[in-house]
């Protein structure tokens, strides 16, 4: 009897790279020399053969319908050969080896409202998470906040007039899916209450070692409720983390008042000019204040306008923090100085000032 | 009334303005599963907490992991999205693409999905945002048929990711492409069923302006680097020079952390002994400078995102590995830190913790890699070391005796 059963693929891996470079790439593989910027939004690469390839970059809003991927596939076939990429921070770009089409294609874009830019000393597209779209732990929603805030920022991605590359980064928890805490400006999400414990699912739904012993600071003892196994959690020692609810779903942080963002500065993962180093707190907690969380919003381009008045060409945010200290960067930006910006973690001593290199 | 009035005006609001809009791109899509998550997260602007729910083993046959599962906390109001999984769909190394595969994604993830994704996900992957249980097999088929597989999730290898390196840089100091393909293909299995303590991650990036944050965000971080001399053109310095836009001096000698470079307004030289090969000079002249010839990557462990005990950047664990296939030093080393770690690690402990805890002497004692001074930032400054008995005093003690 014959039957119509395949055979089940699996462990075959992503399809090989080069199936989707177009020519002048598999031309020049390796075999780059330069590179610079035609105009905002396009970069031109010049290989030894003297190919010229010319990058169109636009915004892409990260949540993609089927629709916009078809209409990124339509005009990458119109205007070059079909092939397109997409980059490390959700922008699509296409790769053009023609130079006439270059302007047409960014007419195209923008009709189709989607912008150009993001390249050099600019703002390019925020690196964020899923937030209430989709996300279990989430403080607050992550594409609304992004939104508000790009279309506020907006002429900086769209012209590269900072006195370097700024990168922003929104994470809806501090799970940080996404590299905020190494972003020239991080917005994240935070939940300020303990987890309110569900007795009834909790003996079903979770392990009470594994929960009891996923709290960082040893908040979470063991208990019985109504003669049942459960948990409590010491207040004092709880930091809102939510490690307890990553593995127990039982033990819920989300809250509609005590949530909201933070916002941290100054973190960069270029080794250019100066290390690595991560962002710091700038602003504690801003409540939840959907659609267009203008709080937010209005604190971050505060910060980029005082960064854009006062840093030198070539200094990223962080950079320019160091130089001038952190009193003067409270100073200047007026935002408030307060118990919370000093560590009390692990690391924290490490944090404290121990010299006399601070200006009076 | 002509016009029904909107049921969803918060999110409405975010239709508006320069910057392309998700709400647009929710809209777009004409099925019921696209209307109930715009419900949803206007139930969110509302009433501002978030309105899904994690937990369930769900996936595809043979694999843990790949799928995501989610639930809503509101089944009967917006039953569409009750169980709306995600899936991650391993990308081509480099996110590149032709329409003809886009077209052909988009066509399995209509007629099984939502019709909504992430291009990509934070670690890199494609993601099916939104995938009912009984469809998870399903769409594995036709993505299988179209040549792709699922990404890592869990306490999996996660879906290795790297820059474009050799395919669109002139500062690709191996090809970050080439490695993320031959690592995601040696690693299948590690990527589809759950073999660590916790997640692992691989990000490949092909000098140290670090595109793809690898130092920030990967358990092993791979950057690009040289050990010779940076490459001058300096007919292409004077252009730099007469060109007004660059003040050779203030803008690139004064700003190398080593000050190594000396610019007497004809001719630019480098003390490449100093140089640490931060980038700087090359990003600011990428038509005079260039790499050097003797290229590889410097290997290093460790970074994270805060949850457990802290955010943590990758350190130093081999100053300088030729890169080139099939790559059998670095894969020795995988397999020793992956055996340990493996062994030892705690659950939920990521490799970067793991080290702390044990100590990165103890940590290089055990996979055999001799400490150097690369490795630290500066050596300790507090006394209290563990001393060890070497093998010679033990002999010596047992001659004694």
């Amino acid at each position: 009897m014959s039957t119509n059963i395949k055979k089940r693929v699996t462990d075959i891996g992503p399809p090989h790279y080069e199936q989707f470079l177009p020519p002048i790439i598999k031309e020049n593989y390796g075999k780059w020399k330069y590179h610079y910027f035609m105009r905002p939004g396009v970069m031109v690469h010049v290989g030894e053969s003297g190919d010229q390839l010319y990058t169109v970059r636009a915004a892409s809003p990260r949540l993609c319908s089927i629709n916009t991927i078809r209409l990124f596939a339509d005009l990458a076939d119109e205007f070059c050969g079909g092939y397109l990429r997409f980059t490390s921070r959700n922008n699509v770009e296409f790769l053009l080896s023609e130079e006439s089409n270059v302007e047409p294609l960014i007419e195209r874009l923008a009709k189709e409202g989607f912008p150009v830019g993001g390249f050099g000393n600019s703002i390019s597209n925020p690196v964020h998470t899923q937030g209430w779209i989709h996300c279990h732990s989430a403080a607050s929603d992550a594409s609304g906040v992004v939104k508000a805030m790009m279309d506020d920022l907006f002429e900086y991605f769209a012209e590269p007039k900072l006195p370097a590359k700024l990168r922003l980064a929104f994470a809806c928890c501090l799970n940080m899916c996404g590299a905020v805490h190494c972003s020239d400006i991080a917005i994240l999400g935070v939940h300020r209450r303990i987890p309110e414990i569900n007795s009834e699912t909790i003996r079903v739904q979770c392990e009470i070692p594994t929960t009891v012993a996923s709290c960082p600071t040893g908040a979470i003892r063991p208990t019985n409720v109504d003669g049942k196994q459960s948990v409590e959690v010491i207040e004092e020692q709880c930091m809102f983390c939510a490690n307890c609810y990553t593995v127990c779903p039982s033990m819920t942080l989300n809250d509609p008042e005590m949530d909201g963002l933070s916002i941290w500065v100054g973190g960069k993962v270029s080794n250019a000019r100066t290390e690595p180093k991560f962002s710091k707190l700038a602003i504690p907690f801003i409540p939840n204040n959907p659609p267009r969380w203008p709080e937010v919003v209005d604190a971050v381009r505060n910060i980029v306008e005082v960064y854009a008045a006062n840093a030198k060409k070539f200094e990223r945010l962080g950079e320019w923090i160091e130089l001038i200290g952190w009193p003067k960067f409270f100073k200047l930006t007026g935002i408030e100085f307060t118990k919370y910006h000093i560590d009390d973690f692990s690391h924290a001593g490490e944090t404290f000032k121990r010299s006399l290199h601070f200006r009076q | 009334m002509s016009e029904k009035e909107s049921k969803t005006p918060l999110v409405d609001e975010l239709e508006k303005g320069p910057w392309p809009s998700f709400v647009k791109e929710i809209k777009s899509i004409d099925n019921p599963k696209a209307k109930d998550l715009l419900g949803v997260l206007e139930r969110s602007y509302e009433d501002k907490v978030g309105h899904w729910k994690h937990g369930g083993l769900v996936g595809v046959m043979g694999y843990g992991g790949g799928v995501i599962g989610r639930y809503n906390d509101l089944p009967d109001e917006f039953p569409e999205v009750a169980a709306f999984h995600t899936m991650r769909v391993n990308h081509p190394a480099g996110w590149f693409y032709t329409s003809d595969v886009l077209r052909k994604l988009c066509d399995v993830w209509e007629e099984h999905g939502s019709g909504l994704t992430n291009m990509h996900g934070s670690t890199g992957d494609i993601i099916f945002l939104g995938c009912s249980t009984e469809e998870l097999e399903p769409t594995f088929e036709k993505l299988t048929e179209l040549g792709f597989d699922l990404g890592g999730s869990g306490s999996c290898l996660r879906t290795p990711s790297c820059c474009n390196g050799m395919a669109r840089c002139e500062w690709a100091c191996y090809d970050t492409m080439g490695l993320t393909y031959d690592l995601t293909m040696e690693y299948q299995d590690e990527l589809h069923r759950p073999p660590f303590p916790y997640k692992f991650k691989f990000k490949m990036a092909g000098c140290a302006n670090d595109c793809v944050a690898s130092i920030a965000r990967a358990d092993m971080s791979i950057i690009g680097t040289w050990k010779d001399e940076i490459q001058i053109d300096a007919d292409a310095v004077k252009e730099y020079a007469a060109s007004g836009d660059l003040d050779i001096l203030e803008d690139v000698v004064s700003r190398c952390p080593t000050k190594c470079m000396s610019w007497d307004g004809q001719e630019l030289l480098i003390d490449d002994a100093d140089c640490v090969k931060c980038m700087h000079c090359i990003n600011a002249m990428p038509k005079a400078l260039a790499p050097g010839k003797d290229r590889g990557a410097t290997i290093l462990v460790g970074s994270k995102a805060p949850i457990i005990g802290g955010a943590l950047l990758s350190s130093v664990m081999v100053p300088f590995l030729k890169m080139e296939p099939p790559y059998e030093d670095l894969k020795e080393l995988v397999d020793a830190l992956w055996e340990l770690w493996g062994e030892h690690g705690k659950n939920r402990e990521r490799i970067g913790e793991f080290i702390q805890r044990i100590g990165l002497g103890n940590f290089l004692d055990q996979i055999g890699l001799d400490p150097t001074p690369e490795m630290i930032s500066q050596p300790r400054a507090n006394p209290y070391i563990f001393y060890e008995l070497d093998d010679e005093d033990e002999y010596e003690d047992d001659e004694d005796y």
